[in-house]
């Protein structure tokens, strides 16, 4: 087997000020596929996501293991972080109408991914923004990228947001909830695009998400957490067969195109879901 | 008792002469009682601006909407709350973060000069699945599930035939959306309401709605019974495009 793009061992988050872990001992490896975290709202997955790019001050990491490549992340000084985010390591966030900065024009906040991590000229890295933006799908790139975000769609921003985030070409990139803000039909376009850049480019891929018919179809494995924890990893093609009462309870809460009018399955929350070790 | 709703041509336009703005072209469907009918479409399709409309919240529209052949617009202001109530989106921002429940659920109820008001107001919160209890707390010691059958309770406390639900589950986790779906099923089927529903979700629209209505740009452009989801029945362009990439979201794998 090749070697692993990030090992996660025994990975503990405390917020400043919390009397409890957010998140409980989370270990998983990932090599170059796309791997989904799923789980409720105020389960862990976004702060896993966050950690790992070290975007959260304030919070307490400790871990047995947290190697990104050749690299500890949890010794790394936040000069060699630097480095690290949206060159090697990149995130893409929810919602794009707050993640783009607003007074500035879409392409030039793309091509300062280039300029920041390369040695180039302005022309050069402006060349590469528009590259990308036509690598996203977005048609006339010349004329987005001299746009604003207040003048795009919020599919088109999140295309931007990909292009940004690509652009390095980086080893890791983890999305999180990227498409909760998008309608139906431009989710699914958002989401093929993102899915072949990552695939041809192999780049190891975290879906975060509420959503179990994303990570069903468009990533390799999937965890599921419950407060913090794991309790569950499977592969995505075997997710109708989770074990887990969790999982099939999450599975059976989601209404379904053509499915029955009954009433639908309400999670039953065990205590001890809290303490199960995956 | 159960109510129809009947919306014929409602607009809304900005300015007038050439530069005029028509937002909402026009807007014409009708409701059987005990219904529950979908609205949806793209985001900025007008869905909850018609909601609005109906419940006056917005009411610079011309047209007409009839609530059981009396239109809302002439309809006194108290009349018109006891017959229709909304529920809205995202329970965290719809409940006043310094109001307890109790006050939440009373102040309807003094506004209307109701009595048995604490008989009401324990009612209206054990009909959505909450202890009595909870008439004390205040939203922050609330879940968004509670919230949200908080924000429900208040809409039934009046006692209303049509309720109007503004995406009432999508700030929610499918866990919690279930609980969510089951209660307004429960009350549509004890109480015979009739329903409204905007969602952006086709699979809630097959699990609780009898037609739905596909909005683009302000405008409906095919009203559809829910058989119709599960086979693409639709015959617009927009709306087989957005009935099939739902299935698409749904099944691909």
């Amino acid at each position: 087997m090749e070697k692993p793009i990030l090992e996660v061992d025994n990975l503990r988050i405390r917020y400043g000020g919390a009397s409890t872990e957010a998140v409980r001992g989370v270990s998983f490896t990932l090599g170059r596929e796309r791997l989904g975290i799923v789980g409720e709202s105020g389960s862990g997955k976004s702060t896993v996501g966050r950690a790992l790019l070290r975007l959260l001050p304030g919070a307490t990491i400790t871990a047995d293991k947290l190697r990104f490549g050749d690299l500890d992340l949890l010794t790394l000084s936040e000069r060699e972080m630097l480095k690290v985010r949206g060159r090697r390591m990149s995130m893409i966030l929810q919602d794009p109408k707050f993640s783009l900065n607003p007074i500035r024009r879409v392409g030039d906040q793309v091509a300062e991914t280039y300029l920041r991590h390369f040695k180039c000229s302005k022309a050069e890295a402006r060349d590469k923004a528009l590259t990308m933006l036509e690598a996203v799908k977005i048609r006339d790139p010349k004329r987005v990228y001299d746009q604003y975000p207040h003048e795009i769609s919020g599919g088109m921003g999140q295309r931007v947001m990909i292009a940004m985030m690509l652009l390095a070409d980086p080893d890791l990139v983890i999305a999180d909830e990227p498409t909760s803000a998008l309608d139906v039909t431009v989710r699914l376009q958002v989401l093929n695009i993102l899915d072949s850049l990552v695939r041809d480019r192999g780049i190891g891929l975290i879906m975060i998400s509420h959503d179990l018919n994303l990570v069903r179809n468009f990533c390799d494995r999937v965890l599921i957490m419950y407060a913090g924890r794991v309790v569950e990893t499977l592969a995505a093609r075997d997710l109708d067969r989770a074990e887990h009462p969790y999982t099939r309870g999450l599975l059976a809460a989601q209404p379904r195109i053509g499915g029955g009018r009954a009433p639908l399955a309400v999670l039953d929350r065990q205590p001890e879901w809290l303490e199960e070790k995956a | 008792m159960s109510v129809s709703v009947e919306t014929r041509d409602v607009s809304i336009t900005f300015g007038a002469g050439p530069a005029a703005v028509r937002v909402l072209p026009s807007v014409s469907f009708s409701v059987a009682p005990g219904e529950c009918f979908g609205l949806v479409g793209e985001s900025g399709s007008g869905k909850s601006t018609v909601l609005r409309c109906i419940s006056m919240l917005t009411d610079i529209w011309t047209g007409d909407i009839l609530i059981n052949g009396k239109s809302v617009r002439e309809m006194p202001l108290i009349e018109r709350c006891r017959t229709l109530q909304m529920v809205f989106q995202d329970p965290y921002g719809s409940l006043h973060p310094r109001q307890s429940v109790r006050t939440v659920l009373n102040e309807p109820l003094v506004i209307h000069r109701l009595g048995d008001r604490e008989e009401r107001m324990r009612k209206a919160i054990t009909d959505v699945g909450l202890p009595v209890s909870f008439l004390d707390r205040f939203p922050h010691q609330l879940s968004g599930g509670q919230r949200q059958r908080v924000a429900i309770a208040r809409a039934l406390i009046l006692e209303p035939s049509l309720l109007l639900l503004d995406e009432p589950t999508s700030a929610l986790d499918v866990s919690v959306q279930a609980e969510i779906l089951n209660l307004l099923q429960r009350l549509r089927e004890e109480r015979g309401f009739t329903y409204i529903m905007v969602t952006h979700d086709l699979a809630v629209v097959d699990h609780m709605c009898d037609r739905f209505a596909v909005m683009l740009h302000g405008e409906i452009t095919e009203v559809l019974p829910r058989e119709a989801i599960p086979v693409n029945g639709a015959t617009h362009p927009y709306a087989r495009e957005l009935i099939g990439a739902s299935l698409e979201y749904e099944s691909a794998h």
